[in-house]
């Protein structure tokens, strides 16, 4: 039995003639481990699977499986790193990284948590600016931050939805060996979504088309 | 290449002016100085035309009004009165001056009368609380009520008064209307709920709510001999102004960036914590706004329920000059009206500077 699988899974929006279909028939499964990464056009569809798969959204024909269990609600088994850094701008980088490391850990005592803070914003070399605000930081290292945020509550799995769609070519270059670099640590299961070929083929095991 | 040359030359006549502009502006920011000037000599010449414009207007109102006394006398009783008519107003005698718009300098005499005023009173007080002390600390050992001075509030006073009512107005505003505000933006059915309460209510003349909130306290204070003036006229201001904080606390709160609710369900925030951390936060700018809008529509309606509610505030100052006719009085209106002016402005900026304290994209409302 694969680590996640897709089998026949339709997704539209809206009712009647309103009705649209953005996704349909979708069969997918990715191995534990795998580094799977789901090339596509913008408006394929690509973010629609993502929320699928995380939860956010719920197919409405067909089921996505995760270790064998239908995903009905978002899981702190699977990370997201999204398109568009979704970091709180009214908390500090640190703050925003404690946030999630506190619902990922709730029974834990705060010194362990800041801790991890600390580790995971280190990881991605934001040290000197843990004390900083969103808006005070380029680009880079606002996706940075989202995935120490992501890592630091320690999915199995994690999904990351173009994630360097908006950073500028050397930025880009750059994150990708940070991410492959972190990944290749503990090997988590990991799936890019992305409309770069070519970062596909770099960073991933595996790349899966998605036509629309 | 001609355009080259003149180019060329005008740096050159810019770079012999540098020392000496930077010579001149040492606590300035380079080419600051300037517009600086600009700035305040546009303001100070504004006021000085208002000035100018206001006393003549003044001016010629006087004299309509002035020459309209002679005529009517001229016509009424005869050469002989419209001399004595035209001897009085000259001679400045306050029985029979024109009763019209004042000039400026009418206006700032009048404020001196009235710091004037506030002097005396406050030392007929104090003369009066030391009279009393002994008698009133006897009164409080056989638990009495010590007698307070009851005598004529001065503007000072006056003005405290209309401050203390529109910041327990506003209090009650933004206790009422910021937790039913997010309870209606975060569901869709309560809102739906609300909406035609919210619609209905939120046009009604500030005189009608005074009307509805006199019934309602009259009522619950009677048998009461206590002064219920303050409680009627902070409540009515309350409810007058807290509509734009209600409907824009629930408009921030339902329109919470998609992005961030996606955070917190993939945190897995609780519904608190997704209040709190996540909602509340991204929503304050749209709350501040709303209570800015409602400090300063409290302040707006205050002078009118104050007036009805015989609130010793400034409404009902304004109010009983008018009434009373005296030759200053309306000097004094006027002074009022520029305090009340002043005042809001300094309570919208105080609200601007708390807003740009606690919300997260600065610098944002103006």
């Amino acid at each position: 039995m694969a680590y996640l699988e897709l089998n026949n899974v339709y997704k539209s929006y809206g009712e009647g003639d309103n009705r649209t279909d953005v996704l349909s028939n979708i069969n997918l499964s990715i191995e534990e481990g795998e580094f799977v990464a789901i090339v596509g056009f913008t408006g394929s569809g690509k973010t629609t699977l993502v929320n699928l798969i995380n939860g956010l959204l719920k197919p409405t024909s067909g089921e996505v499986l995760f270790k064998g269990e239908p995903v009905v609600d978002t899981s702190h088994e699977r990370g997201v790193i999204f398109q568009n850094y979704s970091l709180l701008p009214w908390l500090t980088v640190g703050q925003n990284v404690y946030m999630a490391v506190k619902e990922a850990f709730p029974k834990e005592n705060k010194a362990f948590l800041m801790k991890r803070v600390k580790d995971y914003v280190g990881m991605v070399s934001l040290t000197p600016a843990i004390n900083k605000r969103p808006k005070e930081l380029s680009g880079g290292m606002r996706q940075r931050v989202a995935v120490a945020r992501a890592l630091a509550m320690n999915p199995e799995m994690i999904i990351m939805d173009e994630p360097l769609g908006a950073l500028d070519a050397l930025t880009r270059g750059n994150l990708q060996d940070e991410i492959l670099n972190i990944w290749s640590q503990d090997k988590r299961t990991a799936l890019l979504i992305t409309n770069d070929v070519d970062e596909g083929i770099y960073m991933a095991d595996r790349i899966i088309p998605l036509k629309p | 290449m001609e355009q080259d040359i003149t180019l060329k030359k005008e740096g050159q006549g810019l770079a012999f002016l540098k020392p000496l502009v930077a010579k001149f502006t040492p606590k300035f920011q380079k080419g600051d100085l300037v517009p600086w000037l600009k700035k305040t000599g546009i303001t100070l010449l504004s006021i000085l035309l208002f000035l100018g414009l206001w006393h003549m207007g003044s001016k010629a109102l006087y004299n309509k009004e002035a020459n309209y006394k002679i005529e009517k006398a001229l016509t009424e009783q005869g050469q002989a009165a419209a001399d004595a008519e035209r001897d009085c107003i000259a001679s400045g005698e306050s029985s029979c001056q024109p009763n019209t718009l004042p000039s400026p300098t009418q206006v700032w005499a009048s404020l001196q009368t009235l710091i004037a005023d506030h002097k005396v009173i406050t030392a007929d007080k104090a003369a009066f609380n030391e009279k009393m002390a002994a008698t009133n600390a006897k009164l409080v050992a056989k638990g009495k009520n010590a007698i307070v001075y009851t005598g004529r509030a001065s503007f000072v006073d006056i003005v405290l008064t209309s401050i203390k009512t529109v910041f327990a107005g506003f209090l009650l505003a933004l206790l009422i209307a910021v937790p039913i505000g997010v309870v209606i933006g975060l569901s869709p059915s309560l809102r739906s709920a609300f909406n035609w309460f919210i619609q209905i209510f939120k046009p009604v003349s500030p005189v009608v709510w005074y009307l509805l909130v006199f019934m309602i306290v009259k009522t619950l204070y009677i048998g009461d001999s206590s002064d219920n003036a303050f409680v009627i006229s902070f409540i009515s201001v309350g409810l007058c102004a807290m509509w734009a904080t209600l409907v824009n606390t629930a408009m921030g709160v339902s329109s919470v960036d998609k992005d961030y609710i996606n955070v917190a369900k993939v945190l897995k925030l609780g519904t608190f914590q997704k209040i709190f951390k996540v909602i509340l936060p991204s929503s304050l700018p749209l709350i501040f706004t709303g209570l800015r809008i409602t400090l300063s529509v409290a302040w707006m309606v205050l002078i009118a329920i104050e007036l009805l509610a015989q609130s010793q505030g400034l409404g009902l100052f304004v109010w009983e000059e008018f009434q009373n006719g005296a030759n200053d009085s309306n000097a004094k209106i006027i002074v009022a009206m520029f305090v009340i002016g002043i005042i809001g402005f300094l309570l919208d900026r105080i609200m601007l500077s708390v807003q740009n304290m606690v919300s997260f994209n600065k610098n944002e409302g103006v």
